[in-house]
């Protein structure tokens, strides 16, 4: 069991407040990821939940209770960190058993669990190497065994796969997730990565300035974006932002459509451009157009459009898959 | 691909480092060889290279005249001594300002280094009256203890660098496994400081063996290390510069053969900032 409640959770660090008014809940089993820009205080709030720093006011919960002046290790709370931060003088085996033997569990007990965790892992060959002789999948995944064997009520996974090249996070995604899946157990994941927070999420918190900007699953956040902040944030290429006489007619004051709902011509549409760069990546293109009427346009199109730089096209919004914002920047009905 | 290196270029490397080698080394070789020389030879000009009469005298002499192995024991009961109390002390003060940092922390290691640059000279009376009424003049446990106050500034310093570098995610990790205080210490801060630790103490111990001005001052005979005993070597009696050298191998015999074989981990401690 690992379900996570944050009441009005405040974080100051001096005169500065780093997380502002905090509430949310993380349900048993769910796969939570908390994203936002650098500095939005989405690590903060991790290592609150971690106990790692002391909240300035406000409670958190594990189970129902109250663990807000609990130490870090009586959390029941496994963290992976950014740096897998391993113990470098120990070997694998080490590494993994440590936190059972500062539980004190007999060396049986301790034995079964980190052979099971390794070979979950696939990392029953590296069992005795130390973690400078290992790849950074491999110490990433020895990160995660360390956290495994505690059997945490809750993971913690900070930025985890930030410092592995492009293809081996992708894998590291999958079996996460496939962990996730196995395991059950409760995870909260910090990432400053849209598309990481997007694949991996059951829930996603959007956080801005040390404040949450909108929870929801996914695909609520993709298409039902509360503000422009969250409507920018989630998505790529970014969402079309428009203000001005095209904004004003549909009764807002701004409008965003995001590259992939929009229809697109070379003879007759709405906004008509010119096309300043084409991304052809196969399966699509990314076309960027310099529009006078509405500024620059980002248009994603389906498999190999034929589209030259320099050319005049023209672009139209699709009206039902439109989101439009008032002043303040909120979403509008 | 690494870049090639012509065998004259290499040659010529070596050379050089044998010269700079020589060049260094040749003051102990020459105070070796003086030492087995008669003071006539000793003496003569130009110099005897190897072929003088070889003697031992000058060690039977030196034993003869003060106990060498007193002063022996002496010089490693204080360098030692005064070495593990002082890691004692310094580790926890360089931990606690490693990783809970204050806004004094700064000041504070600035203040204990600044305490280096008074000459000793200039507290010595007090000190030296200090001793006096508490009858620790001449006494291991008094000196002992004045050469690890003496070094603390610098152990401490050196501690704080090395534990700078360990990487607080790590002990916030043993923290999140459940580690207590002293575990974490024990366990995840020691052996990772170790190299650092090591050759902080090898420094210390150096440090200490070559003491001299407080020794002497404050240590007579049954406290006195191997310093005084070179010192008791010069002066009175005009210059004797074989048996001084003689006194002088044996007073550097034994931080020598200790250096040669941890000469490893002292150049390890040594670059280690900046290889990291």
């Amino acid at each position: 069991m690992g379900s996570i409640e944050l009441k009005n959770v405040r974080k100051d660090f001096g005169a500065i407040s780093v997380i502002n008014d905090v509430s949310f809940k993380v349900n048993d089993g769910e796969f939570t990821v908390f994203v936002g820009p650098s500095g939005c205080g989405k690590s903060t709030l991790l290592r609150l939940i971690a106990g790692l720093e002391d909240i300035s006011s406000g409670n958190i919960l594990i189970d129902g209770k109250d663990v807000s002046n609990v130490g870090p290790a009586q959390r029941g709370l496994a963290m992976v960190f950014q740096s897998y931060a391993l113990y470098p003088h120990m070997t694998v085996r080490n590494n993994i058993a440590f936190a059972l033997k500062m539980a004190k569990q007999p060396k049986n007990v301790i034995d079964e669990k980190v052979n099971k965790a390794a070979a979950i892992l696939n990392l029953t060959d590296y069992l005795d190497r130390r973690p400078r002789q290992l790849s950074g999948g491999q110490r990433q995944r020895v990160a995660i065994g360390r956290a495994i064997v505690r059997e945490p009520a809750a993971f913690l996974f900070d930025e985890p796969l930030s410092n592995l090249d492009a293809a081996l996070r992708v894998q590291m995604r999958l079996e996460i997730g496939d962990l996730h899946n196995n395991l059950k157990t409760t995870m909260t994941y910090v990432t400053h990565d849209q598309v990481e927070a997007m694949t991996m999420a059951d829930k996603i918190v959007v956080l801005n300035k040390g404040a949450v900007a909108q929870i929801g699953s996914p695909l609520e956040l993709y298409n039902k974006p509360n503000g422009l902040f969250v409507a920018r944030f989630i998505g790529s290429p970014t969402m079309n932002i428009v203000s001005g006489p095209a904004a004003a007619k549909r009764n807002a004051a701004s409008i965003g459509i995001r590259p992939e709902h929009v229809d697109f011509s070379t003879s007759a549409g709405e906004w008509p451009g010119k096309v300043r760069i084409a991304e052809h990546l196969g399966a699509d293109t990314f076309v960027y157009v310099d529009s006078d009427a509405v500024g620059p346009l980002t248009v994603r199109l389906e498999g190999e459009a034929p589209v030259k730089p320099g050319q005049t096209v023209y672009v139209t919004p699709q009206e039902n898959r439109l989101h439009r914002f008032d002043r303040d920047g909120k979403s509008m009905a | 691909m690494a870049r090639k290196v012509s065998t004259s270029r290499r040659v010529a490397m070596s050379a050089v480092a044998w010269l700079v080698a020589l060049l260094i080394f040749f003051p102990i070789l020459w105070m070796f060889l003086t030492s087995f020389k008669t003071e006539a030879d000793a003496y003569a000009v130009p110099p005897k290279f190897l072929f003088f009469h070889w003697t031992t005298e000058n060690y039977v002499e030196v034993q003869s005249r003060v106990d060498y192995v007193l002063h022996a024991i002496n010089s490693i009961v204080l360098a030692v001594g005064a070495n593990i109390f002082g890691l004692i002390l310094a580790i926890p003060a360089a931990w606690s300002m490693a990783f809970s940092p204050t806004k004094r922390t700064k000041d504070l290691l600035m203040w204990m280094l600044s305490t280096k640059m008074m000459p000793g000279a200039g507290v010595f009376m007090a000190i030296y009256f200090i001793y006096l009424r508490a009858h620790l003049l001449d006494s291991r446990w008094g000196i002992g203890f004045l050469l690890m106050m003496v070094n603390l500034p610098i152990i401490v310093w050196m501690l704080y660098t090395y534990f700078k570098e360990i990487p607080v995610d790590i002990l916030e990790a043993a923290r999140m496994d459940g580690a207590s205080l002293r575990n974490e210490i024990i366990y995840v801060l020691t052996p990772m400081a170790v190299p650092g630790i090591a050759s902080t103490m090898l420094l210390s111990v150096i440090l200490s063996w070559n003491e001299a001005f407080w020794t002497l001052n404050l240590a007579n005979v049954n406290a006195a290390p191997l310093t005084n005993m070179i010192a008791s070597f010069s002066s009175p009696e005009g210059d004797f510069w074989a048996l001084l050298s003689a006194a002088s191998v044996l007073a550097i015999a034994p931080i020598l053969i200790i250096g040669w074989f941890s000469q490893k981990q002292l150049v390890r401690g040594l670059t280690f900032g900046a290889v990291k």
